[in-house]
């Protein structure tokens, strides 16, 4: 079963004329938001995304750019109430 | 003095890159009560612990305590190079972090392979919180091939990194800064054996996160771990209240509709995640709530004979889901797919209805009490 949290959010934006189809993106995503079109990389689910940036950052051509962080609401507000960014897991 | 060998490893990297020999000869002496390291492999640049593939009662105990939070953030290993099996220059080089947990599910799921594994320092943190905070990053791995003199231990020149490390790693810039090509493997430690024996080659499946049930309840006891300071704050502002004679708690049954507030945003929650229905998990912590304070109602303030004692009734309804639904808005950290933007958005609608409801409820609780209504 797949897992689906709030539509229309994630920041997860991909630029196809800058892609080279090596496919990076598809081995680091943890959530199967990437396939394969006509020799590049199209995003698929793009809700299903965490953001967690892992396709950004192993992408060779700097095709993609999201706004990586981490989904978690007692680290938001502890980064809030110190004015840190800090992260719930310690 | 474990400590003092153990913080030369991780924090003060000059003294390890000098020798770097020493890397290893620190972390015997550091562990080697311990019971996981089981021996040395002798390779031409010096000597390497052997780790055990299998976990013995010390190592389930640390997990289990790490899990409730005792000694969370201390349970860690010195970072370095370590051997499996019989592992040779030819043998494949899987990366850790060295959160002792982390190093655990690695290891045991390798009996019967031979292999490197090369811990990094994440200052005792799990891979994937780690690659998200950078500590399982590029300069890292960089960092520490070079410190074990990994081009000397192997003739290959290939890493195999967990997949989750990925958000933290750039492989085309590893390849760059070191001449190792980063494979990413499988999400779980599990699945190794399979992706090794398919030639470093990961399915689909290899490469999805999942979250099973016993992947969520085991995530629960540090949800209420993390209720102690909370809970005895309340405890004793209760306690104050009560010596002042404001009494809303007194025995054991007033306690039981927040216990089971608390409980439904810790644990049941977590447990029924993707069977109650809607998506923000503080809407999941809420509704549970609002069920759990009907019954409440229906069993403690309407009584059929009587007509509804409306005050209590009201108040449990304002009170008891907002309790639920913080403590399940909060389990969105522990979740594997929630987004920041997505719990941004999730906290920008649901603070205010939290606080707007548990502060009605609380209004209403001192003007019963005051004005005796």
């Amino acid at each position: 079963m797949k897992y689906r949290y709030l539509k229309d959010v994630v920041t997860l934006e991909l630029d196809r004329h800058k892609c080279t189809g090596c496919g990076m993106c598809i081995e680091v995503c943890p959530h199967e938001v990437f396939t394969v079109e006509s020799r590049k990389a199209a995003i698929v689910d793009k809700d299903s995304c965490m953001e967690c940036g892992a396709c950004a950052r192993n992408c060779p051509a700097s095709a993609i750019s999201v706004r990586a962080g981490v989904g978690c609401a007692s680290g938001i507000i502890r980064g809030r109430l110190n004015g840190s960014n800090e992260c719930c897991c310690e | 003095m474990p400590e003092k060998n153990m913080s030369c490893n991780t924090t003060s990297s000059q003294c390890c890159c000098g020798q770097s020999n020493t890397v290893e000869e620190n972390n015997l002496l550091d562990e080697s009560n311990a019971g996981w390291i089981t021996g040395k492999v002798l390779t031409p640049a010096g000597d390497v612990l052997r780790v055990s593939t299998r976990l013995n009662a010390r190592d389930i105990l640390g997990s289990w305590k790490a899990r409730w939070g005792i000694n969370r953030h201390n349970y860690k290993i010195g970072p370095g190079l370590y051997g499996v099996g019989d592992p040779t220059d030819h043998s494949p080089v899987l990366v850790s972090a060295n959160y002792k947990m982390s190093f655990d599910s690695l290891r045991k799921e390798l009996a019967g392979i031979d292999a490197w594994i090369l811990v990094l320092d994440t200052k005792g943190i799990n891979v994937w919180c780690a690659a998200g905070k950078g500590t399982f990053g590029t300069g890292e791995v960089v960092h520490r091939i070079k410190a074990v003199d990994l081009d000397r231990r192997v003739s290959h020149r290939k890493l195999i990194l967990p997949q989750l490390g990925a958000p933290g790693v750039a492989a085309h810039e590893v390849f760059k800064k070191s001449g190792f090509r980063v494979i990413y493997g499988p999400v779980r430690a599990s699945d190794l054996k399979a992706f090794i024996a398919e030639g470093m080659k990961a399915t689909p499946d290899m490469r999805a996160v999942k979250f099973r049930f016993a992947d969520r309840i085991v995530l629960t006891p540090i949800e209420l771990a993390h209720l102690i300071w909370p809970l005895a704050i309340a405890i004793a502002a209760i306690i104050i209240m009560n010596l002042l004679g404001i009494r809303f708690i007194n025995s054991f049954h007033d306690l039981m509709p927040y216990a089971g507030a608390v409980l439904i945003g810790c644990v049941i929650v977590p447990a029924l995640l993707p069977w109650i229905p809607g998506r923000a998990f503080a809407w999941k912590g809420w509704l549970l709530g609002l069920i759990w304070a009907l019954l409440i109602d229906a069993l403690y303030t309407w009584n059929l004979a009587a007509s509804i004692s409306w005050g209590p009734a009201l108040f449990y309804l304002l009170i008891l889901p907002p309790i639920s639904a913080y403590l399940a808005m909060n389990f969105t950290g522990s979740s594997t797919y929630t987004s920041l933007s997505g719990v941004k958005k999730e906290m920008r609608i649901w603070l205010p209805i939290i606080i707007g409801s548990a502060g009605a409820g609380i209004v209403l609780m001192f003007s019963r009490l005051f004005l005796k209504f």
